[in-house]
């Protein structure tokens, strides 16, 4: 037990991020009532600010790493990691809906609020080194996103989003409770190291630990939508707004496995040889499943909610590995992931209209003749998906599937590559529609690129040819930080 | 410094310049921006090639550190050796007169800046290829080349037939992607390393079973890149593109890809034994098999087209023989003729506005002579009738296959025969003869005969190029001996197709069809391709989209979890309301799916793995 139960300034340094995105999410909340209805709009500024001073918060707090508030919370060069990306991916965000509420007449401060809180609860999640904390950091992330995904009151779809979402998540998070109380009467603690020694000594009957492992695993899971678990993910990327379906593919996605990565890895990792199988056949299912349904899809939206379970898919087989590269490779693969999503969600956006009506396939017909940038954009996103080098996306897989063979994962790795050649043809059906196609009624109607979504276009297009041309800098930081011990 | 970066990023500007500005740019600047680049480009690789002089050992220029991973350092290393020099050769120099050419073929049609912006493109993919001192850069060169063919096949995308030939172009080759994304995979984890240098020398160490499983991997990549047996059915298809298209990309350069790549491992392949006598087999059987198919084919394009499968089929046939110097001379002098083959046929297309189906020509010689004569070279070229460039290339192949196994050599000789005969026979129905269509036939401009002409004397006299000998430094020349029958046999064989064609189509030509009737189904077979599309259709594609369709769209999406194949919000609207949502069933069955998926989980975790204690 620490000496004094105020923590000292450096544990608050560490805490730094989260605490400016709750002070930023709350003044929002208390500053929408009494602005007057055109300063409200700079809400919006307001939460980039806040998004922008928490991602430099989170790179200072690197330089002074190190545990807070008794163990419960750790910052380490993993912790770093994802709360970079979900912060990045909360910026992205902004710049995407920014225009979008716009469009939708539907901008409002609590938007910019739950957003917040939903990135609070998953930079809790990074640094979590505590199972309490993990399921405080998944219920914060959650419930946010649950009513982000329901954000636009009088949509139908939305609402069916949001309720799917939140039972089926609630549904799951009991799993992940029950398997925490599980290892609490297993090892006496919900400390992940203090489990870990437990699990390693064998002072933790086996059975229990194997029984709590499958209940987290399902939970978890079930929040990066990995098969058997996935059935969630394609209703809800379909009716939340698009905006909202590409945060939600990124960010909540990404922090989950953070948190999968980290609790296996550690308190689970004594029990590895068990649950390494179910992980095997887990990935296999979810980029089976991903890839051969996102074939027939003939929705934008759902298609993408689709290859994301395939994604999440070859992200699993990096876990397979259990390995450092397995570990750096999972990173690694979530950054470019969560760009190429992100930037494709935005081009969805865009193409949409109001209301999101147009967001069929067809509907690109022609783009590259009526907004070359916009589908020169989505080209780099779908190439970058499908895994061609000089993008991100290449070096994602290839850092996987490097990491799968040297873990002798040969059948997991074959069946991975095949599966990505599959994929490649349903991407392909985008790149077509748009480049060798006459433009039709959607496109010819479109207006011009809004900034925000300037911005959320650029930026990722920009960080997938760094990724694929320069990719050492990030893989070295993610190797280095991708040691659990 | 010979500052090698230089060969491929000027083309690389040219495509930024043309494909950013391109649209505002005058015509005059856009050719002087695709031409200017693609010229210094190749200025650049003879200025090199002199400087660097004997070149005995590969010369090395390493720029930056690309990635390190672990043990694992790819860096951005550009080198040239001999192989690399005659490669870069045959890309910078074909390619340039084919641009040449092109910019008079296309200067009617639309997307004139786009289409020499995607061709820029793809000459900095295929020299990043060739020049790359890695697998890694071969891989970015080879996935690169790709995406240029899929978009340059699919250039006029009004046609149907030709952004579905570029769509199936980009599948098949995703395949043979599959192959070598594995292969370099296997790489890594057996040698530690990507860069040539490393990779090869270490080679004899490794075990022979992984080093087989990588080179059919390799090969598995090659086949789908150069068409080979059974993924050779995009090439084809391909020929919906722009005709220099189909010279540059699907004939002289692109799908030769494949060939430099084995020729590049050939250290592999030497302590490979079955993967490289598997490289042979493809090679012959894809050699005969499309010569076959290239007998009975109407569209001169596709003549030709089948005739470059063939013909890549013998280069693979010479690297399984283990003779890859005559793989890669047969190369250079099939870029020479096959680029003047598809050149020619364009100017004929081109004369006679559009026209392609061999039985509406006949009678051209007189009418545009320049075009006749040229490709009367590029004909006793590929037919083998020494000494002409095809001739002295066949033969070295035909030797080694000799060598190798005297039963190879004899269907290489009849593979030679039927060779002649189709192309001869394209050559009597669109030059001699009555004209049969109501064409005005015009000769083409200079601007598209002058580069006609070079290639005319190249394959006139590319033969005399001792490309082996110049290899040999790499790769050992074999001691076969030069065995004049051999020859002879070979040579009489191209004569005799030659005459057979002469006989069925300009003597008598009422006996083609007597024997096309007389044979009945075998000719229906060899005039339908074998029904080998059909057969893919029926055995590959049919199923996966029935199986995703049904199986795992219907069944698994839509109907044992969703219950709403019409999209989420049908129910939503036909119902309304959020209470009769929650009782339609759909999540209660999600649920239900959660607790089934948890008790395999369970039991697979908790129960099964490692005994309980």
């Amino acid at each position: 037990m620490p000496a004094s139960l105020w923590p000292s300034w450096a544990e608050m340094l560490r805490f730094l991020p989260e605490i400016i995105l709750t002070v930023a999410g709350t003044l929002i909340m208390m500053l929408e009532p009494v602005l007057g209805s055109r300063s409200r709009r700079g809400l919006g500024q307001f939460a980039l600010a806040g998004l922008s001073a928490a991602l430099a918060a989170a790179v200072v707090a690197d330089g002074s790493p190190g545990p807070a508030f008794s163990n419960m919370l750790v910052v380490d060069g993993f912790a770093t990691f994802f709360r970079v990306l979900v912060l990045a991916v909360g910026i992205l965000t902004v710049c995407s809906s920014y225009p979008y509420l716009n469009r939708e007449g539907a901008s409002s401060g609590e938007y910019w609020a739950l957003l917040l809180f939903s990135i609070t609860g998953q930079c809790v999640m990074a640094s979590a080194n505590e199972l309490i904390m993990v399921f405080i950091g998944i219920e914060i992330s959650s419930i946010s996103s649950y009513v982000l995904a329901g954000y636009l009151r009088d949509d139908k779809r939305a609402n069916e989003a949001a309720l799917k979402y939140f039972l089926l998540g609630s549904f799951a998070t009991a799993f992940l409770l029950y398997g925490i109380a599980l290892v609490y009467g297993a090892a006496k603690s919900t400390n992940l190291a203090v489990v870990r020694a437990a699990v390693e000594k064998g002072e933790a009957p086996l059975l229990l630990v194997g029984i709590a492992a499958a209940l987290m695993f399902v939970g978890f899971a079930f929040k990066v939508s990995g098969a058997p678990f996935q059935m969630w993910a394609p209703d809800v990327y379909q009716g939340a707004p698009a905006p909202v379906s590409a945060f939600l593919s990124a960010g909540p996605k990404a922090a989950a496995f953070a948190v999968f990565l980290r609790v296996f890895m550690t308190a689970f990792q004594g029990v590895s040889d068990r649950w390494a199988p179910v992980v095997w056949i887990s990935a296999l299912l979810s980029m089976s499943i991903g890839n051969f349904a996102a074939l027939r899809q003939s929705n934008l939206k759902r298609m993408l909610a689709y290859s994301s379970i395939a994604h999440a898919g070859y992200v699993l087989v990096a876990m397979a590995a259990r390995s450092q590269s397995g570990s750096a490779a999972v990173m690694f693969y979530l950054a470019a992931y969560a760009l190429m999503n992100m930037g494709a969600f935005a081009v969805v956006a865009h193409v949409a209209g109001k209301g999101e009506r147009y967001v069929e396939i067809q509907d690109l017909a022609g783009l590259a003749q009526r907004q070359p940038l916009t589908a020169a954009a989505l080209a780099v996103f779908l190439l970058s998906l499908i895994g061609v080098p000089l993008t991100g996306g290449f070096f994602g897989k290839f850092y996987i599937f490097k990491a799968a063979l040297e873990s002798r994962l040969i059948w997991l790795a074959v069946l991975g590559l095949l599966n990505s050649a599959v994929a490649a043809y349903y991407y392909l059906r985008i790149l077509v529609v748009m480049y060798m196609e006459e433009p039709g009624e959607v496109t010819n109607g479109l207006g011009p690129l809004p900034l925000g979504l300037k911005a959320a276009l650029a930026m990722p297009v920009v960080g997938l040819l760094v990724l694929g041309i320069f990719p050492s800098g990030l893989l070295d930081y993610a190797v280095k930080s991708a040691k659990f011990w | 410094m010979q500052h090698l970066w230089l060969i491929p990023v000027l083309p690389l500007l040219g495509f930024l310049l043309n494909g950013l500005f391109g649209r505002r740019l005058a015509k005059g600047a856009v050719t002087a921006i695709a031409l200017g680049s693609v010229l210094l480009s190749f200025a650049w690789v003879v200025k090199t090639l002199v400087g660097l002089g004997a070149l005995e050992t590969a010369y090395i220029e390493r720029y930056f550190t690309w990635f390190q991973s672990g043990d694992l350092r790819v860096g951005a290393d550009l080198s040239v050796d001999r192989l690399t020099a005659v490669m870069l050769l045959v890309v910078t120099g074909v390619g340039s007169l084919i641009h040449i050419y092109a910019v008079g073929y296309m200067t009617h049609e639309g997307g004139y800046y786009r289409f020499f912006a995607y061709l820029n493109l793809f000459m900095f993919f295929m020299l990043v290829l060739v020049l790359g001192a890695n697998f890694l850069l071969l891989f970015v060169g080879w996935e690169g080349v790709g995406l240029c063919s899929y978009l340059l096949i699919g250039f006029y995308f009004l046609k149907k037939s030709a952004t579905d030939a570029g769509k199936k172009a980009f599948i098949v080759n995703r395949i043979g992607d599959f192959g070598f994304s594995l292969a370099m995979l296997l790489i890594v984890i057996t040698f530690g390393s990507l860069d040539f240098g490393a990779v090869f020398p270490a080679a004899a160490s490794k075990p022979e079973s992984t080093l087989t499983l990588i080179g059919l991997l390799l090969l598995l990549g090659a086949c789908g890149k150069s068409a080979q047996a059974p993924l050779y059915v995009w090439l084809p298809d391909a020929m919906e593109g722009p005709t220099p298209v189909s010279a540059l990309i699907h004939a002289a350069t692109m799908v030769t890809a494949g060939v430099y790549m084995v020729a590049r491992s050939s250290a592999i392949y030497l302590h490979a034994h079955a993967a490289q006598e598997m490289v042979a087999y493809i090679g012959l059987g894809t050699a005969v098999f499309a010569a076959t198919i290239g007998l009975a084919q109407n569209d001169i394009k596709k003549v030709f087209a089948y005739s470059t499968v063939s013909q890549l089929g013998y280069m693979f046939l010479g690297l399984g023989a283990g003779a890859f110097s005559a793989g890669i001379f047969h190369l250079v002098t099939h870029a020479f003729f096959k680029a003047l083959l598809f050149l020619g046929a364009g100017s004929v297309i081109h004369a006679l506005e559009g026209e392609q189906d061999l039985r509406h020509m006949g009678g051209l010689r007189t009418r545009i002579p320049v075009t006749f004569w040229t490709l009367a070279c590029a004909w006793v070229a590929i037919a083998g009738i020494p000494p002409f460039a095809g001739f002295h290339s066949k033969d070295a192949i035909l030797l080694a296959a000799h060598h190798h196994a005297p039963w190879m050599y004899w269907v290489g000789v009849l593979t030679a025969a039927m060779t002649a005969f189709y192309v001869s026979r394209a050559m009597f129905l669109a030059f001699f003869g009555e004209p049969r269509g109501h064409h005005h036939p015009h000769e083409s401009p200079p601007v598209m005969t002058a580069p006609l002409a070079v290639l005319a004397l190249l394959s006139l006299a590319g033969g005399f190029l001792d490309v082996p000998k110049f290899l040999e430094p790499l790769f050992p020349l074999s001691e076969g001996a030069h065995d004049f029958a051999l020859v002879a046999i070979s040579v009489v064989a191209g004569l005799a197709g030659i005459g057979l064609a002469a006989l069925f189509y300009v003597v008598k030509p009422g006996l083609a069809d007597a024997v096309a009737n007389a044979l009945g189904g075998l000719y229906t077979l060899v005039y339908n391709k074998y029904f080998v599309d059909e057969l893919y259709d029926a055995a590959v594609v049919r199923p996966v989209e029935t199986g995703s369709r049904e199986a795992l769209w219907k069944g698994v999406d839509a109907g044992l979890i969703d219950g709403a194949a019409n999209g989420v919000a049908s129910i939503a609207r036909a119902t309304g309301g959020l209470l009769r949502l929650i009782q339609s069933g759909n999540i209660r069955s999600y649920a239900t799916w959660v607790v089934f998926g948890s008790i395999l989980v369970l039991v697979a975790i908790g129960l099964v793995g490692g005994g309980a204690r």
